[in-house]
């Protein structure tokens, strides 16, 4: 039991120190010390200022009611300044005067009561340290062998361990209750195969390239040597499913000087007079590739530094991404706007399972 | 009973007492809660700083609890596409999704919408870093030992289940930051063999972003997860209170006592107080500091991205993680895919944090010690341990800090290869330097502590012998600090022995090794043989 040594000090000590009499357990590798160093037992107890001094004490008695009227004045100020300082239409400076007055009376409030209260229990509550002994975690023997004797009870006055056929079966219908509910949950995702969506975008033969995100088509005039276009299909901003279909749609359109440009032979006729377009959804994990360096064409995605190299068809010259961005053929209408010849060759964005599957 | 005293002295109670002393009796005869006042109204908590990294998480948790209450009134958890018609003018009249309208609503149409955003968010960080820093101080003091195994493992659940509660949190906003955090899972669920492309399916609702997740994120994010977190940390207090406080080495502290302030009224004084500054800092710092503008960020769009964006501190180590792997790494087995370079970090987070989860049975097996322990280690004073910790907490600084490869390219003028290549090394040899550095740290402080416990401290006095010698006089330390020193758990390499059959299991050989590993390198307490001839022995 709790006992208080208090200012008796180390005469305490001699029964702390004691042990309850644990049972013996293994130390395992321990080294259990022969002539170890006894323990002193507790120090002498120190008086504080407030438990010597009654001039102290009282000052201290006036600081925490001080403390604890400032979160008054706090919580009070904060309803006032919950209307002095409301948010005015296009003022951002408002919002900004609104938070930080709101959050300081607040947070005065707050504070006035955890320092008064921490002080109240530091410089005048009894600092004395308390003793209390451990038990053993575990039940007393007496505990548990009542504890066995429940359980034998409970399975000799049911049967459970008897009755095999009763209790299997019984496992066998708990096991099985939950899976409806798993069943149940099928329809979170509507019933298409995902991996054939991934291999579909919205380019197809004759689509138009357009601006991002105005959807003006681009003429291939336009695109002068060292520019980059970020561009979507036509059409894109009126589709049902915008977002989804941008996300596997969004291209980038970049003119580079044929010298600088390596062309595989069965993909030369995929670009238009120097001018390419890539998925701009990285291979890695589908951040979009968005940073271009006209001077080394090389994109960058921002989010874990992949690089590819616009020059050798997009190929992966850094960074954790595993193939280049795929490459969407075009060509010129009539027009001379540019268009697409078809859909990807493959399915845009991260690397997964079946993507090599037909 | 016949013999009744009767009180010497009788005081009338004043009003109020008698009214409490009723109500209680009411209660009481209702409840029988005077039995459970009586076994821990008094309960002994020990003191120490450390102690209170826990309490922030607790207290930081209840702050998130106040003000995300506060933010379910307005936020509306709806991708549905909406014309934004608020105060902020450079977004008004774009297409944004309800959940990034109802945010900026939040923050610029409703009085103190911004502050409680922040609170909200500011608290979230501090609840996984004070969550981080608890347990770090429970593996180096080692508190996770017996009988504190299984806390040890709820605490971790909770750490994972906090970081998912972020996670899930600041993808509710529906902003371009938050939708490319969305679009890296997706990324990564993605790359995981045979099933990645359905999962993603099945949590997007469709194909990717979809019009589900941020609804479905809202009902994980307020209701699921914090079910869990709530009936978790119910469990963490409750054996707390069950396994009682652990207590540093002391004088008069053993491991058969606690010793310390009592709840009522100390310990409920300051931890209450304690509440309050917490949920108080946390206030002045979401008054003062913006987090998250997502004003600045834009709704979410698929294109555009910003460069230099970083995840939330917590989550930094995983994209730190994915960040690091080499290029090329896709696997090819058949006509099937398996994205190595995704999958590598997939693999090694949840190695580490299986490690981390599991360390306390794996240090119990490799002791064999059955013991409770309640008195706890100084970090020094388990030497393997302190640097085992010591290389966990390097290998995750060096994910955390590759989170941030890009910006500590531009920040310090070296290149963006260098930096990934030089952080691809240290997460190898960092982890290494830092154990072997840390072992013979804490080995010479034992060495120290032995020394200064057998001989005493250097007093700054240098005196002048009569035969022309200088000497610099030691003075000797008090029984009380002596004890501090000296009183610590020492454990030896395991013996091989046969067993019964008379044979030696490759398993007890695993185990011995193990365990020539841990305690190879020991410093013996000084024992009390060694400190009287010691005392004699002055001035050697």
């Amino acid at each position: 039991m709790a006992d208080d040594h208090g200012e008796a000090g180390s005469s305490a000590a001699g029964t702390a120190v004691e042990s309850t009499a644990p049972r013996s357990v293994s130390a395992g590798t321990a080294v259990v010390p022969s002539e170890q160093i006894p323990n002193p037992g507790f120090p002498p107890h120190r008086l504080r200022v407030t438990d010597l001094d009654p001039k102290k004490d009282k000052l201290a008695e006036r600081r925490v009611s001080g403390f604890f009227f400032l979160s008054i004045i706090g919580s009070v100020l904060a309803v006032v300044a919950y209307f002095v300082f409301p948010i005015k239409e296009n003022d951002f400076g408002s919002v900004r005067l609104n938070t930080l007055m709101l959050g300081l009376s607040i947070a005065l409030g707050l504070l006035g009561i955890g320092i008064g209260a921490v002080h109240w229990a530091k410089a005048l509550m009894s600092d004395a340290e308390i003793v209390e002994m451990r038990h053993g975690t575990r039940g007393t023997d007496a505990t548990r062998a009542k504890a066995v004797e429940v359980f034998t009870l409970g399975n000799k006055e049911s049967g459970f361990g008897r009755r095999t056929l009763i209790r299997n079966s019984l496992f066998g219908a708990l096991a099985l209750t939950p899976i409806p509910a798993v069943v149940l949950f099928r329809d979170i995702a509507p019933a298409a195969q995902p991996s054939e969506l991934l291999r579909h975008t919205l380019w197809d033969t004759d689509v138009r390239l357009t601006r991002d995100p105005s959807g003006t088509p681009i003429k291939a005039s336009d695109v002068v040597y060292g520019s980059a276009f970020h561009v979507i299909p036509e059409g894109l901003n009126d589709a049902e499913d915008k977002l989804e279909e941008k996300a596997k749609a969004a291209v980038l359109l970049m003119r580079l000087r044929p010298e600088d440009l390596n062309e595989a032979e069965d993909r030369k006729d995929w670009s238009y007079q120097g001018i390419v377009a890539y998925s701009k959804i990285c291979t890695h994990v589908g951040c979009p590739v968005a940073l271009y360096e006209q001077q080394t064409h090389h994109l960058l995605c921002p989010c874990h530094q992949s690089q590819f190299d616009v020059s050798n068809h997009a190929e992966v010259i850094f960074g954790p991404a595993s193939r280049p961005l795929p490459q969407l053929p075009i060509k010129v209408d009539a027009e001379g706007y540019l268009v697409a010849q078809s859909d990807f060759h493959e399915p845009v964005g991260p690397s997964f399972w079946e993507r090599e599957l037909n | 009973m016949t013999v009744t005293e009767k009180p010497i002295t009788v005081i009338e109670p004043s009003r109020g007492a008698r009214f409490t002393g009723a109500a209680a009796n009411y209660i009481d005869e209702r409840t029988s809660i005077s039995g459970l006042v009586k076994e821990v109204g008094r309960k002994i908590f020990p003191d120490h700083w450390s102690f209170m990294l826990g309490e922030v998480a607790l207290y930081s948790f209840v702050a998130i609890l106040l003000s995300g209450t506060f933010l379910t009134f307005f936020f509306e958890p709806s991708m549905t596409q909406v014309h934004y018609e608020g105060s902020y003018v450079p977004l008004k009249g774009i297409e944004m999704s309800a959940a990034y309208a109802s945010s900026l609503d939040l923050s610029f149409d409703i009085r103190g919408g911004l502050l409680m955003r922040q609170v909200h968010h500011w608290a979230a960080l501090l609840f996984v870093a004070s969550i981080g820093l608890h347990m770090l101080r429970i593996f180096f003091t080692g508190a996770f030992r017996k009988p504190r195994e299984i806390n040890w493992f709820i605490g971790f659940v909770l750490f994972i289940l906090a970081m998912a509660e972020g996670f899930t949190g600041y993808s509710l906003p529906d902003d371009l930051l938050s939708g490319n955090g969305l679009r890296i899972i997706d990324g990564m669920v993605k790359a995981i063999p045979l099933i990645g492309v359905w999962i993603s399916y099945y949590v997007f609702g469709g194909e990717f972003p979809g019009t589900d997740v941020v609804p479905r994120f809202f009902t994980i994010h307020i209701l699921i997860l914090p079910a869990i977190l709530v009936a978790a940390l119910g469990v963490h207090l409750l054996l707390l209170v069950i396994n009682k406080h652990t207590q540093f080495a002391g004088p008069g502290r053993t491991n058969e006592n606690v010793v310390g302030v009592p709840v009522m009224p100390v310990f409920a004084a300051k931890a209450g107080g304690f509440f309050f500054i917490v949920f108080g800092v946390i206030m002045v710092i979401a008054a003062t500091f913006t987090i998250n503008p997502i004003w600045n960020y834009g709704p979410y769009d698929p294109s555009p991205v910003s460069a230099g964006t970083q995840p939330d501190w917590y989550i930094g180590f995983a994209d730190g993680a994915l960040r690091l792997a080499p290029p090329h790494l896709d696997w090819h087995i058949g006509d099937f895919t398996i994205p190595m370079g995704v999958m590598l970090p997939l693999l090694v987070l949840p190695i580490f944090l299986g490690l981390v989860a599991f360390y306390p049975f794996i240090e119990a097996w490799i002791t064999g010690d059955k013991r409770e322990h309640h008195i706890l280690d100084r970090p020094r004073n388990a030497p393997t341990r302190t640097a085992i910790g010591a290389a966990g907490v390097t290998f995750y600084a060096v994910l955390w800090a590759s989170a941030s490869s890009d910006l500590i390219a531009t920040h310090f003028k070296v290149t963006m290869e260098g930096t990934i290549h030089a952080l691809q090394a240290l997460l190898f040899i960092g982890p290494v330097v830092a154990y072997l550095v840390t072992k013979r740290v804490c080995l010479g402080l034992m060495k120290k502590d032995r020394e200064i416990a057998l001989h005493g401290y250097e007093s700054g006095r240098i005196v002048r012998l009569p035969g022309g010698e200088y000497i610099e006089v030691h003075e000797q330390l008090d029984d009380y600090e002596r004890w501090r020193l000296t009183s610590y758990n020492e454990y030896k390499p395991l013996m091989i022995r046969p067993d019964a059959d008379g044979k030696i299991t490759g398993n007890q050989r695993f185990r011995a090794g193990l365990s020539r590993w841990f305690f190879e390198d020991r410093i013996i307490p000084v024992s009390k043989g060694e400190l009287e001839s010691g005392h004699h022995g002055e001035g050697h």
